[in-house]
């Protein structure tokens, strides 16, 4: 008996030396949300959230995951609200109650990217799915995100579109973010799939070029989506619709529009005021 | 080559510049390591002493599991905090996920086993030379570990700055519990993780050598405060 009181009574010192530890400064308006990778790859957020906090008082706090975490988060009630890109997946957050209701905010593209010199001819092709048979036809090294992340799933109809299942020593599925995945494309000198976001703010292009873009199969839809505060009473319900609101408006369309990178814009704001 | 080069230069630039995101993100860094260190070194350093006193069953049993447990896999450990502090978890309520709080529990657990085992070690020779003295005092168990663990404690700093370094190093967990937020949760080994997400070889490579900076100055300083490696103390 004496033992097991001795032992809470640790267990106590612990928790209460922890806390102590890690006491920071409470903040009223803080909110989280859970956003892809090329989201935050692209920059877009550096000009984004300054702007937010100074219109609306909000600090958002971003957690960088694929579209599949990200959703998971939300599912989790880990997280006040979700910026995601995966029709299909976010649809299925929908239904199963996880979220409130889904709200287009913008778009971009993807673009393929490839080797300077173009082994398998892809810059020539007439669809996405044509430079993918190509690509596949030459077997040459394309790298797949492979994460479950909206990229990789977009990746993923392309191919089916294209009638291939991709299969082999030239197909390399790496199992992480686009960075990640781009990383080991200039490495290998090898085809991938990438948001144009991610690939104009990437740092390491060494031989890579942008081979193929343009094909409306290649659109890519942001999505904002707060987290349904009937299953998770605790999440910031207030604060997520009033960034619901600031993101659908005049001050995040301008910026949106107008964020460059090089001279190029990125992102076509499209949400609809209600 | 060239961008070796240009990330020492630029761990030079980040420096001399006091960039403030830079000085922000070192300061969670430590926030976190030490507090992880002081926290598992209260428990692993009297753990450590208690297993080489005590005689009990188990005992090879524990030694050998504690052992084992120093090869703890972070992303392992950084999934099981998570699905404790979810809010889907059991431990939801407290709102500690994406915290600097969790992340140094999650290091709590991975270091607490490595300080744990190497005191045990150095214990464990020392109570070889003690243990007839002490048993010839009458000492009772709790004086028996209080002087083990004074006289040790030379060898038991070298046991608390081996988990300092597995802490300040370490990425897998810390990334899923603290989830690397901007001016949050942010510390130098996720920022590095990300650079290099971006592309951003050379930067990343500076931030390591920030990292390392950091890691050589705090065990100077510990070093230098403890007054080991001075010649009348050998």
């Amino acid at each position: 008996m004496k033992r097991s009181y001795s032992l809470l009574r640790a267990f106590a010192a612990f928790l209460s030396l922890v806390l102590a530890l890690s006491a920071a400064p409470a903040r009223a308006e803080v909110m989280r949300m859970a956003v892809t990778t090329s989201f935050e790859n692209s920059g877009l957020a550096d000009v984004l959230l300054p702007a937010i906090r100074e219109d609306t008082g909000i600090e958002v706090q971003l957690v960088v995951v694929g579209t599949g975490q990200a959703l998971r988060l939300g599912a989790a009630g880990d997280v006040d609200a979700v910026l995601v890109h995966a029709r299909a997946a976010e649809e299925e957050f929908l239904a199963a109650g996880h979220g409130t209701h889904r709200r287009e905010i913008m778009y971009n593209d993807f673009v393929l990217i490839g080797p300077q010199d173009d082994p398998a001819g892809i810059a020539g092709a007439e669809s996405a799915a044509e430079a993918l048979k190509r690509i596949a036809a030459a077997q040459a090294l394309f790298v797949s995100r492979g994460d479950d992340s909206g990229t990789h799933k977009k990746e993923l109809s392309l191919w089916s579109a294209a009638g291939i299942d991709p299969a082999g020593g030239w197909y390399r599925p790496i199992g992480a973010g686009m960075g990640a995945a781009l990383n080991t494309a200039s490495a290998m000198n090898a085809y991938v799939m990438s948001d144009r976001a991610s690939w104009l703010n990437f740092g390491n292009k060494s031989d890579l070029a942008l081979l193929f873009a343009g094909d409306p199969a290649l659109f890519n839809q942001y999505a904002y989506i707060p987290v349904n505060p009937a299953l998770h009473p605790h999440v910031r319900a207030d604060l997520a619709l009033r960034l619901e609101e600031w993101l659908v408006g005049a001050r995040a369309k301008e910026l949106i529009n107008g964020y460059r990178v090089n001279g190029e814009s990125l992102f076509v704001f499209n949400a609809v005021s209600k | 080559m060239d961008s070796i080069l240009q990330g020492l230069g630029q761990a030079f630039w980040l420096i001399i510049t006091f960039d403030p995101d830079l000085y922000e993100i070192i300061a969670m860094s430590l926030r976190v390591s030490l507090s992880a260190v002081l926290v598992a070194s209260a428990i692993g350093l009297p753990l450590g002493a208690w297993l080489a006193v005590n005689r009990f069953r188990w005992r090879r049993t524990t030694i050998a599991v504690l052992n084992a447990l120093m090869g703890l896999p972070p992303v392992v450990v950084g999934l099981f905090v998570y699905l404790l502090l979810s809010r889907s978890g059991p431990f939801g309520v407290l709102g500690l996920l994406f915290t600097p709080s969790a992340m140094i529990i999650a290091q709590v657990i991975i270091i607490t086993p490595l300080i744990a085992s190497i005191s045990h070690q150095a214990i464990r020779d020392l109570w070889a030379e003690y243990h007839d003295l002490l048993i010839s005092m009458n000492a009772t168990r709790g004086q028996r570990i209080r002087a083990l663990l004074w006289d040790g404690r030379r060898a038991l700093l070298t046991a608390t700055l081996a988990g300092f370094g597995r802490a300040i190093g370490e990425v897998g967990a810390i990334m899923i519990v603290g989830g690397s937020i901007e001016h949050s949760t942010r510390v130098l080994t996720t920022a590095i993780a990300l650079e290099t997400s971006k592309g951003n070889l050379e930067f990343a490579l500076g931030l390591g050598v920030v990292l390392i900076a950091l890691a050589v100055a705090v065990n100077m300083t510990i070093h230098g405060l403890s007054g080991t490696e001075r010649a009348p103390a050998w």
